[in-house]
């Protein structure tokens, strides 16, 4: 998934922009953000880690002591005057609930056992990533870094951007990342006496603890397909799909 | 038994004695200590479920903290166990004033990252019921906004004229607030019979609608006295805040997605103009409104207009596995910014989704803005801010 354009050189992103019947780069950058990555990674120099253009928006993984420098980049010298979201993910594939009883759960789809990483990569487990746009430049940008599988710990934008005030504080309470600097870390949609961390892939979704799903006794099936062996994957399928 | 009033005391009272305890109450009044005040969360300004935990001394707010998550449903958890076709139904009820807005974004992603792309037909009746939901949500804000200053005619004129909208939506759709229209690669179904001539006539009562609005509610005096410069977002913080929508370009920031963003739908064929106002208070928030209203009518005449025929569906697979990826996508939604941040690793469903809902930003800013303005003009803030619980609380 990384590194799968070829707009390295604005060159090619210029060549790429005008709308031709060539089947152009869906991931290569327009010119002005070819310009924003370029002063991005000049400005940051080696505490950029890794860099990968999706559908058109560059995400950059930064270095994780530099998570707040990058913000203060994005905010002082790149015009990124606005907050998007920040965020945090998990990358280890979900552990199987109930063994041989998750067999029969043909309500969720089924993951990939092995960690990958998705754009820009990963050294670990989490990651906490943040968009940040210009309303003046009409750029924005994505930034990942990786959090420290034991400490969780985390510089805070609220210094930077205040808007990241909650977004840290749901942050904290769905994956635990601890934000270093942020003026209160209070929980914001659970209640407080809330344990545990519902984003993290082994936190189970509860409702189907509480109720395991009942496999596929009243699932009807559908018309023309009643003996299909594949009868559980049509069932997940909408019906009016053509 | 006598009538009379009972006996004097048989004792003087010195005058200056309750001049003394005048004074001393006079004096326990003044010195009133900080009064917590619960506003919400079943407040009627709230829309729902809004907990505004208010500091008061006297009538002047001295600290406000929001409590939410009353209504948190866990959507980004949950979205992580249902396969693409089935999370449509979840995002729906984000922001159900304009449901089918929510949709946009997500199947733009899925769409992406499973490189389909929908035939124009389809981009057209999107972008129409997107604007369609755009005015339902803001012709109620026009209404309500009336309602929360103590006028109480603009609100039923606001449910009436929206009517006229939700009939549309349900007629194409079939659901008046929980559409689940989209389709990836496409839509459900084709426009009904009539359809567009009646939408047509619903546009000239949006019209007549605005007007309405703007001499009886915009223009009414005790309407600007309890707006004009209350609630002043400024443009640099409320961009630092996450402030998108029409809450952001009331501060003048001349930013909208639909012109100025990644282009999607069919907003680059169309001709409209970005409303902003530089005074950022309650007033220029219901003025800017009021005039993406009337812009979103015109787009939808002038997308009837041009509307392409042919087919509503492109070819996708029966069943939909979304390659390996990553996908942001932004949209201009009613509220503000709407985005979709989709991580696909090859299965039916996805990996992680997170979810960027606009009234959360937009209502993070309040702590800063409730600060020091009396408790009537907290009411109007809050209607002038226009969230939905549901976007705040996911």
């Amino acid at each position: 998934m990384s590194d799968v354009s070829s707009t390295d050189t604005p060159e090619a992103a210029v060549e790429a922009d005008p709308i031709e019947e060539v089947a152009p780069d869906p991931h290569a950058l327009d010119a002005a953000h070819v310009e924003l990555v370029e002063r991005f990674e000049a400005a940051l120099g080696e505490a950029v880690l890794d860099r990968a253009d999706v559908f058109g928006m560059p995400v950059v993984r930064v270095r994780r002591i530099d998570w707040r420098a990058a913000a203060e980049i994005a905010k002082g010298s790149l015009e990124c005057d606005f907050l998007s979201f920040v965020a945090g993910i998990d990358w280890m594939p979900a552990p199987k609930e109930g063994g041989d009883d998750a067999a029969s759960d043909t309500s969720s789809p089924v993951q990939p056992t092995e960690t990958t990483y998705g754009a820009a990569g990963s050294d670990g487990r989490f990651q906490v990533f943040a968009r940040v746009q210009s309303t003046t430049r009409h750029w924005g940008l994505t930034v990942k870094a990786d959090v420290d599988d034991e400490s969780l710990l985390v510089q805070s934008w609220v210094p930077v951007y205040p808007g990241a005030d909650w977004h840290e504080r749901e942050c904290w309470e769905m994956y635990g990342f601890v934000f270093d600097g942020h003026p209160a870390l209070r929980h914001l949609y659970l209640p407080s006496e809330f344990e545990g961390h519902p984003l993290r892939k082994d936190y189970p979704l509860l409702s189907r603890v509480v109720k395991p799903w009942p496999g596929l006794v009243d699932v009807e099936p559908m018309p023309g397909e009643g003996d299909d062996a594949d009868a559980a994957d049509a069932a997940t399928v909408e019906s009016e799909q053509a | 038994m006598s009538t009379t009033n009972p006996p004097l005391p048989e004792f003087d009272i010195d005058p200056r004695a309750f001049r003394h305890l005048a004074d001393a109450q006079v004096g326990v009044e003044l010195d009133t200590g900080d009064m917590i005040l619960n506003l919400g969360p079943q407040h009627p300004a709230t829309h729902g479920t809004l907990r505004l935990v208010v500091r008061l001394d006297g009538e002047r707010v001295i600290s406000a903290d929001p409590v939410i998550g009353y209504m948190h449903r866990g959507y980004e958890k949950l979205a992580e166990f249902r396969t693409y076709p089935q999370i449509t139904t979840l995002i729906n009820r984000i922001d159900w004033l304009s449901s089918f807005a929510n949709e946009v974004p997500f199947i733009d992603a899925a769409e992406q990252l499973m490189n389909v792309h929908a035939p124009p037909r389809a981009q057209y009746i999107r972008t129409i019921l997107t604007e369609l939901s755009r005015i339902a949500t803001f012709v109620l804000f026009l209404g309500e906004m009336g309602l929360q200053v103590g006028a109480l005619t603009p609100a039923f004129y606001g449910f009436r004229d929206r009517e006229h909208i939700l009939n549309l939506i349900e007629s194409a759709t079939g659901g008046r607030f929980h559409p689940n229209f989209n389709r990836i690669g496409g839509i459900k179904d084709d426009l009904p019979w009539g359809w567009v001539s009646e939408t047509r006539t619903a546009m000239k009562t949006i019209f007549d609608a605005c007007d309405v609005f703007e001499d009886l509610v915009a223009g009414n005096e005790i309407f600007e006295a309890r707006t004009r410069s209350i609630g002043i977002i400024p443009p640099e913080l409320g961009a630092a805040y996450g402030v998108s929508g029409s809450n952001l370009r009331a501060s003048g920031v001349d930013w909208d997605l639909r012109r100025d963003g990644r282009p999607y739908l069919v907003y680059p064929d169309l001709d409209f103009k970005v409303w902003t106002h530089p005074d950022g208070d309650s007033f220029a928030r219901y003025w800017v409104r009021l005039q993406e209203t009337r812009e979103s009518a015109r787009m939808v005449l002038q997308m009837l207009d041009q509307m392409p025929a042919g087919p509503i569906m492109a070819k996708v697979p029966r069943i939909i596995k979304v390659p390996e990826g990553e996908a942001w996508v932004e949209t201009e939604n009613p509220l503000g910014q709407m985005g979709y941040y989709v991580i696909s690793k090859g299965a039916t469903g996805p990996f992680r989704v997170k979810i960027r809902s606009a009234s959360f930003s937009n209502v993070s800013i309040l702590p800063w803005l409730l600060r020091g303005v009396f408790v009537p003009d907290v009411i109007t803030i809050l209607a002038s801010l226009y969230f939905i619980l549901g976007d705040i609380d996911r």
